[in-house]
């Protein structure tokens, strides 16, 4: 009951873990990934990853600069050339 | 015959070059270690965004619509070799071979009557290259003062370079670096960046109705300057490994020589000195006799 989650920008790997939503800031709109989730790929603007290590537990934010997400059967990938 | 003072000379010098190239090898193993690191953390993104543009690229196909970075100008008469090499020498035949390979590509093109241009990064490809094809290098990128490349330099040189390319200067371009096999074998090789070479291994997509936001072009096109980037990057990477593999390699053969000419010189010296006793004894023998 966990949704895979990994972070990467070109210098590494960043995060690879399993959460329990992630709030991503879409081009045209945020939206939060829960496990489950349809195929879906979408361009990410500038802004702040929302990340949910279970349910109700405190978000962990992370200030990314644009890059891609990815939902596949796989989880959830991002690729983020600048986080901060 | 060379006195004993030269002997003795010439192997304190090649001693102390010794010294010097023993120091170089190790430093060289600590850099690559770290350059090897590097190299090795850069892979998933590289081949994530990889994995996307080509499931993407194959959906959009060769549409009119399709963005310029994959569909290619519409020509191919103007080639543009990216050329990376290093700032500094002391690595063997690395910088080379890059050279080396970049050069039988451009033969290559212009046999076959087309024109090429080099965009140079890195200081020690320049006076080769445009002592072969002089006037043909449109652009460099300087690398000296920076301690290790970072995503910027990549991010500054495929800006540069995609900036040419909207200009319409270019209608092909090949990158060229060292791929890092292992410390004792790096491979130069030439790979096409632009438009987006398609493998035929391409994965087939899933099946599953993937949605898009805000649509497959859109987000292709968001996507192609990025793989740009991150191909150079990947090869920048690669190029630094290699070429403290390619050090290391040469040093140690270095040291390994100069160890050998130590010991020769040595033998010669001894025998030298020896000579030199002996022909003092028979003298103060054949002066004894004498009296």
């Amino acid at each position: 009951m966990a949704l895979h989650f990994e972070l990467v920008t070109p210098a590494a790997l960043i995060r690879s873990e399993d959460v329990y939503m992630v709030s991503v800031p879409g081009s045209e709109g945020d939206f939060g990934v829960l496990e489950g989730h349809a195929p879906f790929m979408s361009s990410v603007r500038a802004g702040e990853l929302l990340i949910q290590k279970s349910a109700g537990a405190e978000m962990e934010r992370i200030a990314i600069a644009g890059g891609f997400a990815e939902v596949n059967e796989g989880g959830l990938t991002i690729l983020a050339e600048h986080i901060g | 015959m060379a006195t004993l003072k030269e002997l003795k000379g010439r192997i304190s010098s090649v001693k102390s070059t010794q010294k010097i190239t023993k120091a170089k090898k190790m430093v060289a193993s600590a850099k690559l270690r770290k350059a090897q690191a590097a190299a090795e953390g850069a892979r998933p993104y590289a081949a994530r965004i990889e994995a996307v543009v080509a499931s993407l690229a194959a959906k959009v196909g060769k549409s009119p619509s399709a963005p310029k970075l994959l569909g290619g100008t519409g020509k191919e008469d103007v080639h543009l070799l990216l050329v990376l090499n290093s700032d500094r020498g002391l690595a063997g035949a690395f910088n080379a071979n890059i050279v080396k390979a970049a050069r039988d590509k451009a033969n290559e093109l212009r046999a076959a009557g087309k024109e090429v241009k080099f965009f140079l990064v890195g200081r020690k490809g320049r006076p080769v290259i445009n002592r072969l094809f002089p006037k043909m290098t449109t652009a460099q990128y300087d690398t000296t003062g920076f301690r290790e490349l970072a995503f910027a330099n990549a991010e500054e040189i495929a800006q540069q370079l995609l900036d040419m390319y909207q200009a319409g200067e270019f209608d092909v371009a090949h990158l060229f670096f060292s791929k890092f096999r292992s410390a004792l074998l790096q491979e130069a090789t030439g790979q096409q960046i632009i438009p987006v070479a398609i493998g035929a291994d391409t994965p087939v997509s899933t099946g599953a109705a993937t949605e898009y936001e805000p649509d497959e072009e859109a987000i292709l096109a968001d996507l192609l300057p990025r793989n740009v980037t991150v191909q150079i990057f990947k090869g920048l990477l690669e190029n630094a490994a290699s070429e403290q593999g390619a050090s290391m390699t040469a040093m140690d053969n270095a040291t390994r020589n100069a160890g050998d000419l130590i010991n020769r010189l040595t033998i010669q010296y001894n025998r030298s000195r020896q000579a030199a006793i002996t022909t003092e004894l028979v003298e103060i023998i054949a002066g004894a006799e004498a009296l």
